[in-house]
C-alpha cells in the first residue's frame, strides 16, 4: 500500500511515466481528435498506455485528462461530458495503478487567454479548474498536476482552485523556452518569478514539462533549484519534433534520456518522467539507469 | 502633421487610444489612409513581429499591439473601403485541424484586410474538407493556413492533397505560416508561398497576385 505522495517524495527520486497524447496517437488517435474523450469511447487504449508504463517501471501514472477543463472541452465539442471524462480518466488510471502506484490527475491550460489579453474571466477559469479537480479527486487521483502552463495568472488560479476544492497535493509545472533573456514562458514569465509566485500559492511540487528536450530541462532544474528547496518535477519532451518524410519524429531516444537522467537528478529533479514523444522505452531506460 | 513614426510607436507600445487618436489626426491632416496604414500601422506591427521573433517581447505585448492595431484600423477601414473600387483579392484563412492557436492567423487577417483584401476567416481547427469546400465556393485567390505546432503542421499537406483530389488545387494559391513552418517545408508540401510574419504575409500575397 502506498504512502502519501509527498511522504514518498521525501525518500528520493520518483520515476513517473511518459507521454499520454503522443502514445494515444500511435494507437490510432487522429490529429485534432479530442484525446480526453477516449476515456469514454476508447478506454481500453488508454489502459493499454497506462499498463505499458507500469511494465516499464513507472511509479506514477498520469490521467488522460490534459484537456479536461470545461473551456477546453467546449473547443472540442464535449462540454457536457466534463465530469465523466475527468472522473473516468482517474478511475481508468487507478484500475491499472492498483494500490501501489500513484495516480496523477492531469490539468492542462484552458486554451484561451485570460482578461485583459483575452476574454476569459478569472472567475470562469476558477470555476473550470475547481470542477475538473473535484472530478479527478472523486475518480481516485492521489495528486493533481497542473502542467504545460505559460500564463502565470492561469496557473495561480488553477493552484488556488485545486487547493480550495480538494485536499490533494498539487504539482505546478510550466513550460519555458530558451531565448535571449534566458528561460521564459511564451507569456514572458521567467523562472524566479514563477517559483516565487507558486510557492506563495502553496503548490507542493514545482516543475517544468514539455517544450524542451532533456538537456534544456537539466538547465531549468538547475535554475529552479537556485530559488527553492521544494521537490521539483521534470518531464522533458523526447527532443523537439521534426518532420521527416512527412512524419513527425521526436529525436531523443531512450538511450539519449538514459545517458542524461543522472544529470537531471543531480540538477535537482525529484520527479522524473517524459512529455510529448516519450515512450515506455524511455521510462524503462531511465529506470535501469536509476537502479544502477 | 502627425509623423508616421509616432503612429508606428503607438502600435509598438500597444496604446490603443493613442493609435486611434493619431490615426484620426493624420486623416484630418490630409494623409491618405493607405499611407497611414502602410507607413504607420503596418510599420509598427513589423517591429513588433521582429522583436517577438528575437525574444525581446512576449505574447502579451503582441496581443496588446494587435489590439491597438485593430482600434486604429476601425478608424481607417471605412475610408479604405471608400477609396478602393473593389477588394484587391480574396483570401481564405484558418488554422489547421487540431490547432487552436490563432494569434498569428488573426494578425495576418487584420493586416490583409487593412491592405484592402477581402478575408474569409474559417477560424481554428479547420478540417481539410472545410478548407476544400471554402475553396470550391468562395472563388478566392489565396488560401492561407497557419499552425503553431509541429504535430499539427503536417495537416497542411493533407489540405493540399485534399485540394488536389478534388481538382481544386489550381483554383487557389496556397500560403503557409506559423512558428514551426519554414520555406523548406512550404516547398516540400508544394505550397506556393511562406511568410515568417504577418507583415511579410501581406507582401507575399501581393507578390503572388501580381505574378498571376
Amino acid at each position: 500500500m502506498r504512502k502519501s505522495y509527498l511522504e514518498r517524495l521525501k525518500e528520493g527520486t520518483l520515476l513517473a511515466d511518459g507521454a499520454m497524447g503522443t502514445r494515444l496517437q500511435s494507437k490510432g488517435l487522429s490529429a485534432g481528435e479530442c484525446p480526453d474523450r477516449w476515456n469514454l469511447t476508447n478506454s481500453e487504449k488508454v489502459k493499454e498506455v497506462h499498463r505499458e508504463y507500469v511494465l516499464a517501471g513507472a511509479e506514477s501514472l498520469i490521467t488522460n485528462t490534459f484537456g479536461g477543463t470545461r473551456t477546453k472541452l467546449t473547443q472540442c465539442g464535449y462540454p457536457e461530458k466534463q465530469w465523466e471524462i475527468n472522473f473516468r480518466g482517474a478511475e481508468i488510471a487507478r484500475e491499472i495503478a492498483g494500490d501501489d502506484i500513484y495516480v496523477v490527475g492531469s490539468i492542462g491550460p484552458m486554451g484561451k487567454f485570460l482578461a485583459p489579453f483575452g476574454d476569459m474571466a478569472e472567475a470562469d477559469a476558477a470555476r473550470d479548474f475547481k470542477e475538473q479537480a473535484k472530478a479527478l479527486d472523486a475518480g481516485g487521483a492521489d495528486v493533481l498536476q497542473i502542467e504545460t502552463m505559460t500564463d502565470l495568472n492561469e496557473i495561480v488560479i488553477a493552484v488556488r482552485a485545486v487547493k480550495e476544492s480538494t485536499n490533494l497535493p498539487v504539482i505546478a509545472s510550466m513550460t519555458f523556452d530558451k531565448g535571449q533573456k534566458g528561460y521564459r514562458t511564451v507569456m514572458g514569465i521567467d523562472v524566479p518569478t514563477a517559483v516565487a509566485a507558486l510557492i506563495k500559492e502553496n503548490a507542493d511540487v514545482l516543475g517544468s514539462n514539455c517544450g524542451n528536450g532533456i538537456d534544456e530541462l537539466i538547465e531549468i532544474m538547475v535554475e529552479m533549484r537556485r530559488y527553492t528547496d521544494f521537490p521539483l518535477l521534470a518531464k522533458p519532451n523526447a527532443g523537439i519534433p521534426v518532420i521527416q518524410k512527412g512524419e513527425v519524429v521526436y529525436t531523443q531516444g531512450p538511450d539519449y534520456f538514459a545517458a542524461r537522467v543522472q544529470k537531471l537528478v543531480q540538477a535537482g529533479a525529484t520527479v522524473i518522467g517524459g512529455c510529448c514523444g516519450t515512450t515506455p522505452d524511455h521510462i524503462r531506460a531511465m529506470a535501469l539507469e536509476l537502479n544502477k | 502633421m502627425v509623423a508616421f513614426q509616432k503612429i508606428a510607436d503607438s502600435i509598438i507600445l500597444g496604446n490603443a487610444k493613442l493609435a486611434r487618436d493619431l490615426t484620426e489626426q493624420a486623416l484630418q491632416d490630409g494623409l491618405s489612409p493607405q499611407e497611414i496604414l502602410e507607413n504607420g500601422l503596418i510599420a509598427g506591427m513589423n517591429v513588433v513581429g521582429v522583436r517577438f521573433r528575437k525574444n525581446e517581447i512576449y505574447v502579451p505585448e503582441v496581443l496588446i499591439s494587435a489590439r491597438a492595431m485593430k482600434a486604429a484600423l476601425e478608424n481607417l477601414s471605412p475610408m479604405l473601403t471608400q477609396t478602393k473600387v473593389k477588394p484587391k483579392g480574396k483570401v481564405i484563412l484558418g488554422t489547421v485541424k487540431g490547432d487552436l492557436h490563432d494569434i498569428g492567423k488573426n494578425l495576418v487577417g487584420m493586416m490583409l484586410e487593412g491592405a484592402g483584401f477581402e478575408i474569409v476567416d474559417l477560424g481554428i481547427d479547420v478540417s481539410p474538407e472545410k478548407f476544400a469546400s471554402a475553396v470550391e465556393q468562395e472563388n478566392a485567390n489565396i488560401l492561407g493556413m497557419s499552425a503553431l505546432l509541429t504535430t499539427t503542421m503536417i495537416g497542411m499537406k493533407t489540405v493540399i492533397d485534399t485540394l488536389a483530389v478534388g481538382n481544386l488545387r489550381d483554383k487557389v494559391q496556397v500560403i503557409v505560416g506559423g512558428a514551426p513552418v519554414t520555406q523548406h517545408y512550404c516547398e516540400e508540401i508544394g505550397a506556393d508561398g511562406y511568410a515568417p510574419d504577418s507583415a511579410s504575409a501581406v507582401d507575399l500575397v501581393k507578390a503572388l497576385l501580381d505574378s498571376k
